[in-house]
């Protein structure tokens, strides 16, 4: 395949990771723009997204589509309320101490990943897409006869990646309507701004708190139920999104959810594009490097906006 | 008995019974012994700038590689011999502390964390990356004829025993003289109130360099030494895993306690060592151990005992 | 001999002006309180004096130099001494040692010692040397304040609301010790309390809207009716 075609298909496989991280990332983001916590466990919940996507798939049985509609329901909503449960017995009780909660997310880290080793399994296993057709895509160029459009092989995409980046835009669009629009999205502004303030005026800080924790961890379970057609389930799978992640909400600066959205769209499409010419370590070690020296010259974030 | 004497009689009595041990032990926990011992004298690096200073890193991994792969790689491909060899790892790790110090501490807190996390991160992804010459994951073996030092066969599980223990007597007493000097002291009191030690005329990034440092080559020290004394060097000691272990140690044995780092390393290998018999998911007992130390011991084993019973305790 | 003086120091926050064009001299051996309202920029220029503050503007001379690139830790060598307004002793650690920190800049060994319990014996505090620094009185907190600030056998002390939050008995000791204190160092008082104010400076600035309002003996300060106007909101 020449240059142009190809730089097209890693534009689309890198939209496919971009929304997918923009999931993930903003529920990292948003519990650490209202709770100040870092969840070092969030790709742990992410991995178990898709555990859970796999056994629901396999219960349900039938048509692809009915299992995998029903893990898009109970998956996020499982994971969620192990969040807001890990919320409520761990950190509500160490009261939120910014590095004390990183020490215990990183215990919660190895137990969930540990557990599900002895449930799940070592296998990667993958659960079905409920549709999935090859769409071909065309190519244009200026060749001796003039304008040719052709179809050039193995670039093509499918119905299912299309379906979800959607997807991902609906969500994404649906987390700001709730932090815009809702009675429990003010709730969240509130305690984000000033918890001791929201607390004098009767918001119920702790119920706010794990149910931003549940919600992020349920935004990266659904990620991880989008992504699993795609990419199998596996109990180790839950690094790389942290990473990436936390690479998304560094450089879009910390806590601001417009400013992770737009890092995530950036990250995920240069990932693609960049893999094309290096090697996909030396990417990842440049985006490191490239996290660590935001953090220290620049904390506000690439596209730092404080507020979120 | 003043508060000296005590120190330096339990300190040095914990080294006499090391030392004693070996003749005593089985060949098993002879082995494990010295192991822990190498990996004790990691988290009392560790400690220097967890314990005493208070910062938390999540990227000593990274010195600890250093030291092991600047003596792994000079032996296997400069043809240096141990001595030169574990010189170079030490002073690899110096280097990289000294570096990585002056931009991390820029940053404070949660900053601080993830910029060591992603320098060491970047370090792991290094090796894997020139894999030709680490061998990536898999490692590469130091063979016995390359491990002799002054005449010393190390392979020899005897001599293995001994270093490990000089390296660790090295360690614990050079720490415990640290934090009774002036510039321990001052480490300590950043660590309560960095601002307040500032407006005493203290150059507290100075100080938070030099413990950065210090931390830093004993943990290549150990790395090295960890590398040359089992013939191994692997890819797997530069991941985050191995940052977090010596905070695990360093929490359970107890912050800011000299004796903190052993005791920890003592007690989760053979935690791990035990339940290994029974699950392959033993790094269950780590994320346990984490989750009810920040729970319920935040001071540690030796930290409780201080608080208790041994106030006098380093 | 001028010990410290500012030429038009200002700090701005963000537009919000705290301190503006502020020119002030302080007489070595003298004793000078600093006043004004709540928000009148006291805490900001005495921040900026001493280097917790980068200022906007200005400049700062201590000793005939100009110290105003100097970082914080620089100036506390060339003799100045700062205690703060919020009690931040060492809470975990022992009294002594707390006072101990502050005189290893410039003694080591058993000198330490010796000036740690001299310091501590002037501020009343020498049985509780051995106790956690958090477990004394908030006086004491604040006494101890005093003895790390002067351990330090400053050239300038500066000391950010010493009285606030201690009993009329403990502030009558304060003044004692300060009139003790001002024979070895000039000191600078951010103060509250009128009565300390009356009775132990020499000379007084006051501060309004970060600007100097007037300057005099306490006397002069309290017969000033901009003073007046300013403290009682009228005029």
């Amino acid at each position: 395949m020449e240059l142009g075609p190809y730089i097209l298909l890693a534009s689309l496989e890198g939209a496919v990771t971009a929304a997918v991280l923009a999931l993930t990332a903003v529920g990292l983001s948003l519990v650490f723009g209202v709770m100040r916590v870092v969840n070092i466990a969030h790709g742990e919940f992410f991995m178990l997204g898709a555990v859970i996507a796999w056994f629901v798939a396999q219960t349900v049985g039938g048509h692809p589509a009915l299992g995998f509609v029903a893990a898009l329901v109970i998956a996020p909503l499982v994971v969620g309320a192990i969040a807001a449960a890990a919320d409520m017995t761990i950190l509500k009780r160490i009261d939120y101490d910014p590095e004390r909660t990183i020490v215990a997310t990183i215990g919660l880290l190895y137990i969930i990943q540990q557990l599900t080793l002895m449930t799940y399994g070592p296998e990667a296993r993958p659960v079905e897409a409920p549709f999935n057709q090859r769409l071909a895509i065309p190519w244009f160029e200026w060749g001796e006869e003039g304008f040719e459009f052709y179809f050039p092989w193995g670039l093509s995409t499918t119905t299912y990646k299309l379906a979800v980046i959607g997807a991902a835009g609906v969500v994404l669009v649906g987390v700001w309507l709730m932090m815009a629009r809702t009675r429990i999205g003010l709730l969240m502004r509130a305690t984000q701004a000033d918890r001791d303030m929201a607390l004098a005026f009767g918001i119920p800080v702790e119920r706010v708190y794990a149910l931003v924790f549940g919600i992020g961890a349920a935004l990266a379970a659904l990620a991880a139920v989008l992504i699993v057609p795609i990419q199998q389930a596996h109990y180790l799978m839950g690094a790389d999104p942290l990473l990436l992640s936390f690479i998304v909400v560094i450089i879009g600066g910390l806590g601001s959810l417009p400013g992770t959205v737009v890092a995530a769209i950036f990250i995920g499409l240069s990932d693609g594009i960049i893999s094309v010419f290096f090697s996909p370590t030396l990417a990842k070690i440049l985006a490191t490097l490239l996290v660590g020296l935001v953090l220290v010259f620049r904390p506000q974030g690439l596209f730092g906006t404080r507020a979120a | 008995m003043s508060a000296t004497a005590k120190t330096l009689t339990l300190h040095l009595g914990l080294l006499a019974v090391l030392f004693a041990l070996q003749f005593v032990l089985p060949a098993y926990h002879h082995g494990n012994l010295a192991r822990i011992m190498v990996l004790a004298s990691y988290a009392v690096g560790y400690n220097i700038l967890f314990g005493y200073t208070g910062l938390l890193s999540l990227g000593h991994a990274l010195f600890f590689a250093a030291g092991m792969y600047g003596m792994g790689l000079t032996i296997q491909y400069a043809g240096f011999t141990p001595a030169p060899a574990l010189i170079v790892g030490i002073l690899a790790g110096a280097v990289v502390a000294a570096a990585l110090a002056l931009l991390a501490l820029r940053t404070t807190g949660v900053a601080f964390l993830i910029v060591t996390l992603m320098f060491a991160q970047a370090g792991y992804l290094t090796i894997l990356y020139f894999g030709e010459y680490t061998r990536g994951d898999e490692g590469f073996v130091i063979q016995a004829f390359d491990r002799m030092l002054w005449g010393i066969d190390l392979s020899n599980p005897e001599n293995r025993y001994f270093a490990a223990w000089g390296l660790f007597a090295v360690c614990l007493l050079l720490c415990l003289r640290l934090v009774r000097a002036p510039f321990g002291k001052t480490l300590v009191a950043i660590r309560e109130n960095e601002e307040r030690v500032r407006m005493l005329g203290y150059n507290t990034f100075a100080h938070k360099w030099g413990a950065m440092v210090i931390s830093g080559t004993i943990s290549a020290a150990a790395g090295a030494f960890y590398g040359l004394l089992f013939g191994y060097a692997g890819a797997t000691f530069a991941s985050v895993q191995y940052s977090i272990f010596p905070l695990l140690w360093v929490l359970l044995g107890g912050a800011g306690t000299v004796l903190g780092p052993f005791v920890g390393t003592l007690f989760m290998f053979y935690l791990i060592d035990l339940s290994s018999g029974v699950t392959t998911a033993y790094l269950l007992i780590v994320g346990v151990a984490l989750v009810l130390l920040t729970l319920f011991a935040p001071q540690g084993l030796t930290g409780e005992l201080r608080r208790r019973v041994w106030r006098w305790l380093p | 001999m001028t010990l410290l003086s500012t030429r038009g120091l200002s700090k701005h926050f963000d537009g919000l002006k705290a301190v503006t064009g502020v020119d002030f001299d302080l007489e070595e051996g003298e004793v000078r309180a600093l006043i004004g309202p709540n928000g009148a920029g006291k805490t900001t220029l005495v921040g900026m004096i001493c280097g917790r503050i980068p200022p906007s503007s200005g400049t700062v001379q201590f000793d005939s130099a100009d110290i105003t690139a100097l970082p914080a830790h620089k100036r506390i060598l060339r003799g100045m001494a700062y205690t703060f307004q919020i009690t931040s002793v060492f809470a975990r650690l022992p009294a002594a040692e707390n006072v101990a920190l502050a005189a290893r800049r410039r003694l080591q060994g058993d000198a330490v010692d010796e000036a740690v319990d001299d310091a501590l014996n002037r501020v009343g505090l020498l049985d509780r040397r051995d106790e956690e620094a958090g477990n004394l009185s908030y006086g004491h907190q604040r006494l101890l304040e005093i003895a790390m600030g002067l351990v330090q056998r400053p050239r300038l002390l500066i000391l950010d609301e010493p009285t606030q939050g201690l009993a009329d008995s403990e502030i009558d000791a304060f003044k004692a010790l300060i009139r003790e204190l001002s024979a070895e160092a000039t000191i600078l008082l951010i103060e509250h309390n009128m009565s300390v104010v009356m009775e132990t400076a020499d000379r007084v600035t006051v501060l309004n809207f970060g600007e100097v309002l007037a300057e005099g003996t306490p006397q002069q300060i309290h017969e000033n009716d901009a003073v007046q106007a300013a403290y009682l909101g009228t005029g």
